[in-house]
């Protein structure tokens, strides 16, 4: 069995305010280093059969059409 | 025979009886179709009703887009069926790349419930055509992820086709870019709004009677067919 990690996040254009707001929240804890923070989503997805190219290429298939919206979001796959 | 409007229910849909309602007070006979039909019945238009449907898992309207009666619809509404999106169901439609864009969360992160003022900016569609350009209308807005984002081409091509259908007239309530409360596929017959229309059809239970357009205007579009 194999482990694909799909990572989301929304396009560096796209305002994200729960990040913003993570942020501020940062400050109040005393993380003035804090710049900026960017939320995003992790999917772990459970294959049959190996990580092998095909498999890869599978699951960015589904990354594209379902785990990410690519109007607003991008994706990153690695194995796990 | 009176013109038949489907009104579909998703698992998580809340606002299906008030839109059935609407497509009732406006004269036409509302038909109930559910996630799972796999048949349009030959209806004249069909409308997404507002909720959370598939509990908004994943991102809002991103499981509903892969219902089976999608499989219906997304054809139909590509052959010039009308279809409108109302909140959930305007999320379902970006979903299914039936509209540009998409909508996030509210810039304040707050859910918004309340009546807002919205312009019609567009009246050549069949949910629009009875209303006055640029009439303001009072209506509810009610939703967590109603920021509307676009890349700035879509932006720029959705300008100059004139396909926004709906500006918010007042301060901008949720973060939406360019004031945007709805916009309308290039054919026209696709439209998602985020503000409710079906809740504002009787003066007695809403902000007013101002969201019946919509649906008279489908039925006037049907009959003229």
């Amino acid at each position: 069995m194999a482990r694909i990690v799909v990572d989301v996040m929304l396009r560096k254009e796209i305002h994200d305010p729960q990040g913003e707001a993570i942020a501020s929240a940062a400050h109040r804890l005393g993380f003035g280093q804090v710049l900026g923070v960017r939320q995003g989503k992790r999917f772990e997805v459970e294959l049959s059969g190996p990580a092998d190219e095909a498999a890869l290429a599978r699951v960015a298939e589904l990354a594209g059409e379902l785990l990410a919206n690519q109007v607003i979001e991008e994706f990153t796959l690695h194995e796990s | 025979m009176t013109a038949r409007v489907g009104v579909i229910t998703f698992p998580g849909s809340l606002d299906d009886a008030d839109a059935a309602r609407a497509v009732a007070r406006a004269g036409a006979e509302p038909v109930p179709l559910w996630h799972g039909d796999r048949d349009l019945r030959g209806l004249a238009a069909v409308i997404l009703p507002g909720g959370f449907s598939y509990g908004d898992y994943l991102r809002c309207g991103a499981i509903a887009r892969f219902a089976p009666v999608m499989g219906e619809l997304v054809p139909a509404a590509r052959a010039g069926l009308p279809v409108l999106g109302i909140c959930n169901g305007f999320q379902i439609l970006c979903e299914a790349h039936l509209l540009p864009g998409a909508l996030t969360r509210n810039a304040g992160l707050r859910f918004i419930d309340r009546v807002v003022r919205v312009r019609i900016e567009d009246t050549r569609t069949p949910w629009t055509a009875d209303y006055a350009q640029d009439q303001e209308i009072s209506v509810v807005l009610k939703s967590g992820e109603g920021a509307y984002v676009a890349d700035p081409a879509t932006l720029a091509r959705l300008a100059a086709a004139g396909q926004v259908v709906a500006r918010y007239a007042g301060a901008n309530p949720n973060g939406s870019v360019g004031d945007i409360a709805g916009v309308r596929n290039e054919a026209g017959n696709v439209v998602g709004l985020m503000p409710h229309p079906e809740h504002a059809i009787d003066a007695l239970t809403g902000p007013g009677t101002d969201g019946l357009g919509f649906f008279t205007s489908v039925l006037r579009a049907m009959v003229d067919q």
